[in-house]
């Protein structure tokens, strides 16, 4: 598979990101380049810096050093609506879900479609509903609009906190572990979702732990390790064997 | 943006949820509801008083008296806050409303001749505008809740103090402020306008008290905008995941502020009602109810932990609370096991609750 890589414009291009906190640093110098339609894996183990590289990116805090480009603009993002607002949507490892609402409800959680009643704009619940089957339809995930989130399953859950990346026209889809939690069936209908995404032009950037899932559907790894990126290579041009070795320090960068 | 479906979705593995699981049937205000109803058709065979014309209306007017600040509260709890000082904004609205009221309708007082004048005969007191008076004395008494209000969301919303600590706080501030600004001494609403205000707080408007009409009008205000804006959705997800809410751009802070403010408001709304059905504002008017609000609303089903609650249950938990008390006093029990009951039907009802949700 041709990666878009250095041919372009990128979507997401970072230039020596770094950040401490206090005295701890979490993350030294880090560039990266994501282009339209292209699925970066990013991969290392806990403590090498992945989950401080997709918050600074998402917009929970600002960077330390370095500068962040978003569309070829630089961008700085002082809340994580900021980062939405330009086309990045996270879906979070927590998934980040009410659970005494119903999904469609979670799926549109701030915002909401509205209908105008005279001088009051009330919830458009028939709108939401079948707009959050349809985008459930699409993952092919058995999921009722009106059901309560507290009441689903693991891949229930994970589908309602991907359906809300889909509703808006994002460019850049961050997943934090994705298929962590879920069974085999629903991790296969995750990653065609990713194939989805990517068809349309949408950037995705995968975090996980999980070597067969990058492997299946990442043009490129990048590696993390102790705050620094140590490898980024097109997935032709590995194999699991060197990134494993890049993630536990056994081979220093590539 | 649309993707094409391979095929139409299937629901081969979920079941639809059964219609006696969901919604108001699985809900603590639907076995509250249903006990309600079984405490009614019990007093009607205990009390042949009880299913009269005029004790219903007793009823009635008794439960309205706290329960629109209830309804207030109710906003709160659903956010996964609390608010203690309501009792204290009962006095003190009502305090400020009938000090204004009086004040402004006394003619050589400051500013009172933009409202009132002599008559001819130099001792009656005529109003310049009808009306007028009794708009701006009760706004006056809105507007310290609304201060009140303010203030208990900036401290928690902005500052991140616990709403417990803070409303404790506020609670003892704003009865400590009532007490301040009448020296202790009750005051009562007088003036020419005091008969309207009468009127408005304890009349009778086609056989039911004014209060109820008020309490009615509120709560379905308070369902349509709990389940139909964008304001009552957000009310709903802090109180289920606040975390969540702020990740998906909800402004915590603002929603968190406007439940304190609506709570306040009620509150104040309630104070100045009460002060119409007592004729007075006494100094320690409302002492502690902000403990049978926080009860009512508890036993209706709104969860203290965050993201249940709506006006329905909030009315039910009062109504229960002003029946029991009712029908103790009908069954000639001793009026002393009234808040032993009361707290018993608060762990039983939240017990119900927590077994019906293990057994889901």
């Amino acid at each position: 598979m041709v990666t878009p890589h250095d041919a372009g414009l990128a979507v997401l291009e970072l230039k020596g990101i770094g950040k401490e906190f206090g005295a701890i640093r979490a993350l030294h110098g880090v560039d990266l380049r994501v282009s339209p339609g292209e699925v970066v894996g990013l991969m290392g183990d806990n403590g090498a810096g992945k989950s401080t590289l997709v918050k600074i990116i998402a917009g929970n805090f600002p960077p330390t050093h370095g500068e962040i480009r978003f569309d070829g603009k630089p961008v700085h993002f002082v809340r994580p609506i900021d980062a939405r607002t330009v086309g990045i949507e996270v879906v979070y490892q927590d998934l980040a879900l009410a659970d005494n609402l119903t999904a469609a409800a979670n799926v549109f959680l701030g915002r909401e479609l509205k209908r105008k009643l005279g001088p009051f704009a009330l919830l458009d619940h028939k709108a939401m509903a079948a707009r959050a089957l349809e985008l459930f339809g699409e993952l092919r995930s058995e999921t009722r609009p009106h059901d309560l989130v507290k009441q689903m399953s693991g891949g229930q859950r994970q589908a309602v906190a991907i359906a809300r990346t889909r509703l808006s026209n994002a460019k850049l889809v961050m997943m934090d572990e994705p298929t962590a939690a879920i069974s085999v069936r629903q991790v296969e209908q995750v990653l065609s979702l990713i194939h989805r995404l990517k068809e349309q032009g949408v950037a995705v950037m995968l975090i996980s732990h999980r070597m067969p899932d990058v492997f299946a559907v990442c043009d490129r790894v990048v590696v993390m390790r102790r705050g620094e990126k140590r490898a980024d290579k097109a997935i032709g041009d590995t194999s699991p064997e060197e990134v494993t070795s890049l993630i536990t320090g056994a081979k220093e960068a590539a | 943006m649309a993707t094409p479906l391979d095929s139409p979705l299937t629901f081969t593995n979920v079941g639809k949820t059964k219609w006696w699981r969901s919604g108001l049937f699985a809900s603590q205000t639907g076995y509250v509801l249903l006990a309600l109803v079984a405490l009614f058709v019990v007093m009607n065979f205990a009390s042949p008083y009880f299913l009269t014309q005029g004790n219903l209306q007793n009823v009635a007017k008794n439960f309205s008296f706290i329960a629109i600040a209830t309804l207030g509260v109710t906003f709160v709890i659903i956010t996964g806050g609390i608010d203690l000082s309501v009792g204290s904004v009962m006095c003190f609205s009502a305090m400020i409303t009938s000090m204004v009221m009086t004040s402004i309708s006394t003619p050589g007082m400051p500013g009172a001749d933009w409202f009132v004048h002599l008559a001819d005969d130099g001792k009656t007191v005529i109003a310049n505008m009808p009306g007028l008076i009794l708009l701006v004395s009760v706004l006056a008494g809105l507007g310290v809740a609304l201060v009140v209000g303010l203030v208990n969301g900036f401290c928690i919303a902005v500052l991140g103090l616990s709403p417990f600590v803070t409303t404790l706080g506020m609670l003892s501030i704003v009865r400590g402020l009532g007490y301040v600004v009448s020296n202790g001494r009750g005051s009562f609403p007088s003036g020419p306008e005091a008969s309207y205000f009468y009127t408005l707080t304890s009349g009778v408007v086609f056989g039911l008290p004014a209060p109820f009409i008020y309490l009615v009008v509120l709560a379905a205000t308070m369902a349509v905008v709990l389940h139909h804006t964008g304001f009552g959705r957000h009310v709903f997800a802090l109180g289920g995941n606040e975390k969540a809410a702020a990740l998906t751009g909800i402004s915590v802070v603002r929603v968190k502020i406007e439940v304190y403010v609506i709570c306040a408001l009620a509150a104040g709304l309630q104070g100045i009602i009460i002060c119409g059905w007592l004729g007075s504002a006494p100094a320690n008017m409302a002492t502690s109810y902000e403990l049978n609000v926080i009860a009512a609303a508890v036993i209706g089903g709104a969860n203290l932990a965050g993201g249940a609650g709506g006006p329905l249950g909030a009315i039910v938990g009062c109504v229960l609370l002003e029946v029991i008390r009712n029908g103790l006093v009908l069954a000639q029990v001793n009026s002393y096991w009234q808040q032993t009951l009361v707290g018993v039907i608060i762990i039983a009802a939240v017990l119900v609750d927590r077994l019906r949700s293990r057994m889901a």
